[in-house]
């Protein structure tokens, strides 16, 4: 919203001047946001990576004390090191939490939103810059809610990411902080989502028509329309959730639950399942929130690094749209073994089966694009090459989940986490890197370092697969998931039981390498190779802003002449023809 | 730097943003009652036909409910009002019909709160049935938009009205957005009127 006017002399002469705070910590610009999301977004990940690698002893090593930080963790959490099942579950639940809501989503939406977005529409900032600082704070307050439920007396909540009632409603743990946690990071979604399509919409450059915007803005616009409309659901199930927990109601509570052998002293009279369908109408379009965005960094960089146009634009985009739309209607699918009638489950099957097309249809199309290019094998383009098979697995062993037959028994098992984990891991955290190497000389200045970059990229798709392909294995044979010693004292786990210390040694490694990332990423900030407005020959509109972008972003007019990708134009005397020229030239 | 199409209207959609952005926020609220409303149907059609019971027991006072819905559409009317009188530049009776729109929302939640009163005296809480637990969450929700409603309106009336003498067509468009919210707030009343006290 613009401020009124106010024409005084001593409000002018302090506007080049912002201070500390207001430049860098309550700022209103979108790439600072952008920035103080990425960070914040990778130090989630972060938290959540370890929150898993502890996990992963326990599966591997069941009942023997954790080795460096157990002795830290206390009595209630793991005495003599020993990790107790309840901690387990914490940490099952937080990781999932962490990584999906505070980790991938402030990420790629938030991150790569903000910064790149305006900047690609050729805009001078969101539409709504003091809402989009709100968003930030807003999910700043929901990961400190979140990180400090760990120290509440009964700990963090430990009823599933999916926090199913009646369960969620009745445990002892902090699932309220969880609850309110959630509150906050959808208020922070909604306002980014209505900023994001405004921005769309009201402030293309001049020439920007729908058509000729970079793919990676229609995923970001598409994904804005997932959570500006399927988070208010979750919104209302968490608040419903959270009477059930301090009002005592029965919204998802039925009759004469049994609790420790007592009939739990409620009403009744309401639907466990309702939790279901509410949270997975958020849910299943999030599947979406976390890989659109993915999908739309693969696509500029893939672009970008094989000197050609994308195969089919428009096909790609139409996909996205009706993606978007469909992500709506295919939720029960994770609901299969809820006893549904055969009626329901073939409706979700039936669109489960035809959302996959759209999804077929854009990895192929990128495929394609590969196709009699000049590759260049630099880092974001090895991320996503990498990003094509590893997402190609997931979206393939998602295909036998989505039939109901299949499904049942599948669903509690490893296999699924193997699938979504081949889709959200080294599918969409590839991409992410790939994101981070392709726009870091735009918000720095300064390009990665290419050595180091390598050193991240091979281990890391090495050990992603020696976590996550095992299991497959283990999942078909039946190892049930949230199992807090991984299946050992189950006789089926016999033959596959050892996977375990496989997939925990990879993971552990898969550590070791991001370590690479990490020098990369703080010693480029000041030493990496200078990089000038457009270091990678790219066509989009975001290069012909400074490295970095000032306040304003553009220092010239921007008007856009033609489409997004006019790579390896014939005849043209260079193999890039940029989006939009100067307007003075 | 200057966000462009702030006041001025965007000459392909016709809107300024602050539009575009206030209709977004409704879409995401109609999801937002829309799923109470599926929690409503689910919990009634899932009672085995204790719905009826539960709903004569809860001893919901029509007259005062019928009251409200009275005053929330006068309040949309007097809310129109006010935005017409900024659009012919008339700064007192934006007040005055400003003021009245808040005022019965005032009035609204005064009369809710005797209507919760009345229930708690009576030992009918939330945890009672999932009646009441489902009549608390909504009509709560939809207070607290009341109260959100009245807040943004007396903000434009009260000191945000000085804009008035700078920026005339800034204030008529705020104004306007929070009319739209503040219809929508009573819509969903009349929604949750017939669904709660009359079915």
């Amino acid at each position: 919203m613009a401020e009124p006017v106010h024409a005084s002399p001593a409000h002018d002469e302090h506007h080049h001047e912002q201070s500390f705070w207001r430049k860098y910590i309550f700022s209103t610009d979108h790439k600072v946001i952008g920035v103080q999301y990425s960070v914040t977004g990778l130090a989630f990940l972060f938290f959540g990576f370890v929150l898993m690698m502890v996990m992963r002893w326990n599966l591997a090593y069941p009942g023997e004390p954790i080795p460096f930080i157990g002795s830290l963790l206390g009595d209630n959490r793991a005495p003599g090191g020993i990790m107790l099942p309840d901690f387990y579950n914490e940490l099952g639940a937080m990781h999932g939490t962490i990584m999906v809501f505070l980790g991938v989503v402030p990420l790629a939406v938030g991150g790569f939103g903000n910064f790149v977005m305006p900047l690609q529409l050729g805009a001078p900032d969101m539409a709504f810059p003091r809402i989009n600082m709100i968003s930030y704070w807003c999910l700043f307050m929901g990961g400190v809610t979140m990180f400090a439920s760990f120290f509440l007396p009964n700990g963090a909540a430990g009823n599933g990411w999916t926090s199913y009632s009646p369960l969620a409603d009745i445990a002892l743990n902090g699932q309220t902080a969880w609850l309110i946690g959630m509150i906050f990071l959808i208020t922070s979604s909604l306002l980014g989502a209505i900023n994001f399509i405004t921005t769309a919409i009201q402030l293309r450059a001049p020439g920007m028509t729908w058509m000729r915007l970079p793919f990676f803005c229609w995923a970001q616009i598409v994904t804005a329309f997932l959570l500006l409309l399927a988070f208010p659901p979750l919104e209302a199930a968490g608040v419903l959730q959270l009477m059930d927990r301090v009002a005592n109601t029965s919204f998802f509570i039925p009759e004469g639950l049994v609790v420790g052998g007592e009939v739990l002293d409620r009403s009744g009279g309401g639907s466990p399942l309702l939790w279901q369908h509410l949270f997975w109408f958020l849910a299943h379009p999030e599947v979406y929130v976390l890989i659109l965005p993915a999908m739309g960094i693969v696509a500029e960089v893939i672009a970008n690094n094989s000197r050609k146009p994308l195969w089919g634009y428009r096909s790609m985009v139409y996909s996205l749209i009706f993606l978007g739309f469909m992500s709506f209607i295919v939720w029960a699918h994770h609901m299969f073994i809820t006893g549904m009638g055969s009626v329901m489950s073939t409706f979700f099957q039936t669109t489960t089966m035809i959302i996959s097309i759209p999804s077929v249809i854009i990895l192929s199309a990128l495929f394609i694009s590969l196709w009699g290019g000049s590759i260049r094998y630099n880092t974001p383009m090895l991320f996503a090459l990498g990003f094509l098979p590893m997402f190609g697995i997931g979206g393939l062993t998602g295909l036998p989940l989505g039939l109901s037959a299949a499904d049942i028994p599948l669903h509690d098992t490893y296999y699924v986490i193997g699938h979504f984990h081949y889709v959200v891991a080294p599918g969409t955290l590839f991409a992410l890197f790939a994101g981070v190497y392709y726009w870091f000389p735009k918000v720095t200045g300064r390009k990665m370092n290419e050595f180091l970059g390598k050193l991240h990229f091979w281990p890391s798709l090495v050990f992603m697969n020696g976590v996550f392909f095992p299991m497959m294995i283990q999942g078909l044979n039946g190892v049930s998931r949230r199992l807090a010693d991984g299946g050992i004292s189950y006789d089926f786990a016999g033959e596959v039981a050892g996977l375990n210390r496989m997939m925990s040694v990879s993971a552990w490694c898969l550590a070791l390498a991001q370590i690479p990332f990490i020098i990369n990423f703080f010693m480029s900030i000041r030493n990496g190779e200078k990089a000038g407005r457009n270091p990678w020959n790219s066509t989009t509109v975001e290069w012909l802003a400074p490295s970095p972008a000032p306040h304003g972003n553009f220092d010239q007019p921007i008007e856009v002449v033609r489409g997004p990708y006019e790579y390896s134009v014939p005849g043209s005397d260079k193999d890039y023809v940029p989006q939009a020229e100067p307007a003075s030239t | 730097m200057e966000i462009p199409y702030t006041v001025e209207a965007h000459p392909e959609t016709g809107l300024n943003n602050g539009k575009i952005g206030i209709w977004l926020f409704l879409t995401s609220e109609v999801m937002l009652f829309g799923a109470l409303f599926a929690t409503f149907i689910m919990l009634r059609i899932g009672s085995d036909g204790n719905w009826a019971a539960m709903q004569a027991e809860a001893e919901l006072n029509i007259p005062l409910a019928t009251v409200n819905t009275a005053v929330l559409i006068a309040s949309s009317l007097t809310m129109v009002m006010a935005w017409a009188s900024l659009m012919r530049g008339q700064l007192g009776r934006f007040k005055l019909f400003g003021w009245l729109t808040v005022g019965c929302g005032g009035i609204f939640l005064v009369i809710k709160y005797f209507e919760y009163t009345a229930k708690f005296d009576h030992h009918h809480y939330p945890e009672s049935s999932t009646f009441l637990a489902i009549y608390f969450a909504m009509t709560g929700l939809h207070a607290l938009h009341v109260i959100g409603g009245m807040a943004w309106n007396a903000y434009f009336t009260g000191p945000g009205s000085k804009v008035f003498h700078t920026n005339r067509q800034w204030l008529t468009d705020r104004v306007e957005h929070s009319g739209l919210f503040w219809h929508f707030v009573d819509l969903v009343w009349i929604f949750l009127f017939p669904v709660f006290y009359l079915l």
